[in-house]
């Protein structure tokens, strides 16, 4: 088993001298499992829209899943080396970093930040060997960008002593079809609260959305909410308002920061490794000097942006990190990462549509990735209102 | 039982792999280094046995240079309870009966009941080691197995030989070498490598063993040139014009390839 030799040509600042021992054990460790678990298959996992759910509880067993919380069987590591596992993840597919993200920033961390000590004991273990899948359901039909448009409404049940009664609609729901638990974000006459609604609930459908050209390795869903009753036990007590979720997105957020750079840096690996192979009028592609200003251009975004990223783990770890500085990262990183998967796509020809290279691919993937958790122009309008004090949301 | 595995430092398989001309040893620089894979099934082995196994003790020695550090720890992450790491200046360019007497030495330091070893190394590729261990260890020798079965006082398994298939066991404490056949590694996990940070790690110099490099009564081989693989040369092109498969047949002739 050996580490992939990339880094050496896309590394060129010596990035990985910043990182400790235990930071490069995690990455490598993290790498070696995306080069033998995920990349033989993941053309096939592609084209044919299958999501590999017998990968959970490999992902579980190297402690991938919720693998920044503390306690309740997960793995407690840093918020650097969660986005250095991120970032090989990517590198593999957008789409089984999604699972991560779901599965950890999302619907384990809502359960881990907001849930009573019973819910936190009855799911986060099972959930961080990958044995239970979770999911998080805040997207509207009708309320993206908008959550606070929200129509999903949860009545207290007056048959059932303090229950609930929960109807609605939701969408974009990541492995929903597949999930054990469901964090529902509904409004109530007391603000917008946060619901566990186990699988199998009556009332409760998810239905894959099909057929995509985007995250096809990955599960996306629409969810309806049909008065499905629950019982007082199934309300997140420690949540009120939109914060709750809204902290939960900025875990995941945090995350497509470092995953980016993953799907740019195999993008420009695959193009770097063609261009050097690929012989057009006598010569090598990259030894053309419209090759080698794409590769260097590509080298530089992707440096900068993994700096980013650090930073903002660096900052994560001191507990210093600010939500405009989350924006930055993602916006900038998702950007730039879109913009070298397809340029590394230009490198590969005609050869670069066909799924036997990764870049277009991870091109399509990063529509959805530069589309949830904040679309470019919603964090743009944060960093807007952050330099300028005036939000212009609307 | 104790279980004792060796573990190899080796440049990359899969990277450019070079000779460096002036020592004559392989040019560690050139690629990273990594834990040869040959070693990884043999760990593999060890603590499939301990999982299944309370009470198994699997320690891991390796005979490397100071760097060789980041590739211990990985085998600590994996899940071995204990390392042990010989390194000396005197060891580099080590032949095969200088590294044999060596690990022999620190693997009776230790104590073992079994000692777990691939067949052969993917650098040096001298696959002398195990048997030579056996033999300084004075204890039986299995070579080259592709299934194996250890028990409480026995291992036993098959090694395949060009007319078939030969069952063989052993009696411990023993010398055991495995072939690729065997399943590849687990990944260490995250618990893993944050528990091998926690682990013994052993560093041992030749005077720890009680080892001379340059005994003048030990036999030792010496390189004494070293020349690099020339470089491929240009082909022979035959352009058919009706003799191609007369030229073809002289061809494979002329290079005893026929």
């Amino acid at each position: 088993m050996s580490v992939a030799a990339g880094t050496n040509t896309s590394d060129l600042l010596d990035l990985d001298a910043l990182l400790s021992s235990g930071e490069l054990a995690v990455r490598n460790s993290v790498r070696e499992f995306v080069k033998d678990k995920i990349r033989p298959s993941i053309a096939h996992w592609y084209e044919d829209a299958v999501f590999p759910r017998e990968l959970a509880p490999a992902l579980g067993s190297l402690g991938l899943l919720g693998m920044h919380l503390d306690g309740y069987g997960c793995a407690s590591r840093s918020a650097v080396e969660y986005g250095l596992a991120c970032l090989e993840l990517e590198a593999g597919d957008s789409g089984l970093r999604t699972f991560v993200s779901v599965q950890g920033s999302l619907a384990m961390t809502a359960i881990h930040s907001f849930g009573s000590e019973e819910q936190k004991r009855s799911w986060l273990p099972g959930m961080a060997t990958g044995e239970l899948i979770g999911c998080f359901a805040l997207t509207e039909p009708t309320a993206g960008s908008d959550p606070s448009a929200m129509t999903t409404f949860a009545q207290a049940d007056g048959h059932n002593g303090s229950g609930w009664v929960l109807n609605g609609a939701k969408r974009w729901i990541g492995l929903a079809s597949i999930a054990d638990v469901a964090v529902v974000w509904a409004a109530t006459n007391d603000g917008v609260r946060g619901f566990l609604v186990p699988a199998g609930t009556e009332g409760f459908t998810a239905t894959p959305i099909e057929p995509k050209l985007s995250m096809r390795a990955s599960i996306q869903c629409d969810i309806t909410l049909d008065n499905v009753r629950l019982g007082p036990e199934s309300l997140l007590p420690a949540a009120r308002g939109l914060r709750g979720p809204f902290s939960c997105l900025n875990e995941a957020r945090y995350g497509i920061a470092w995953g980016a750079m993953g799907a740019a840096r195999d993008s420009y690996e695959a193009a770097l490794a063609y261009s050097l192979e690929r012989l057009q009028f006598g010569k090598p592609l990259a030894g053309y000097q419209l090759t080698q200003e794409k590769l260097v251009n590509m080298v530089l975004e992707i440096q900068k942006g993994t700096l980013l990223a650090l930073q903002l783990g660096r900052r994560k770890d001191a507990g210093t990190l600010r939500p405009e500085q989350i924006s930055m990262g993602k916006l900038n990183n998702v950007r730039e990462a879109i913009a070298i998967a397809r340029e590394a796509r230009t490198i590969l020809g005609g050869n670069g549509i066909t799924l036997d290279y990764s870049p277009l691919r991870h091109a399509n993937n990063l529509e959805s990735v530069r589309t949830y958790e904040g679309t470019d122009e919603v964090h743009t309008l944060i960093l807007g209102q952050h330099l300028t004090g005036i939000a212009a949301f609307r | 039982m104790k279980i004792i595995v060796l573990v190899k430092e080796v440049p990359d398989t899969y990277g450019d792999r070079k000779l460096n001309l002036e020592t004559g040893l392989a040019d560690r620089e050139a690629s990273e280094a990594v834990i040869d894979e040959i070693s990884e099934r043999s760990l593999e082995l060890a603590l499939s046995f301990a999982d299944a196994n309370a009470g198994t003790e699997v320690a891991v020695l390796t005979l490397a240079s100071e760097g060789a550090t980041a590739t211990i720890r990985k085998a600590l992450a994996m899940g071995a309870g204990s390392a042990i790491h010989v390194s000396d200046e005197a060891l580099r360019g080590a032949d095969l009966g200088l590294t044999a007497e060596t690990l022999a030495a620190a693997i009776r330091r230790v104590g073992f009941d079994l000692v777990i070893t691939g067949n052969v190394s993917t650098d040096g590729s001298g696959g002398m080691i195990p048997a030579m261990l056996a033999e300084l260890l004075d204890v039986p020798h299995a070579t080259g197995l592709s299934s194996v079965t250890i028990s409480d006082g026995a291992v036993s398994g098959s090694r395949p030989v060009e007319s078939g298939v030969q069952q063989v066991s052993a009696n411990l404490p023993a010398v055991l070498s495995i072939t690729e056949a065997l399943p590849g590694a687990r990944f260490p996990n995250f618990k893993g490598i944050m528990a091998a940070k926690k682990r013994p790690l052993e560093v041992l110099s030749l005077s720890d063993l009680g080892i001379t490099a340059d005994n003048p009564e030990a036999a030792r081989s010496i390189m004494l040139t070293v020349a690099e693989k020339p470089p491929r040369a240009a082909g022979v092109k035959i352009i058919d014009e009706g003799d191609a498969g007369d030229r073809l047949a002289d061809f494979l002739v002329e290079n005893r390839l026929a």
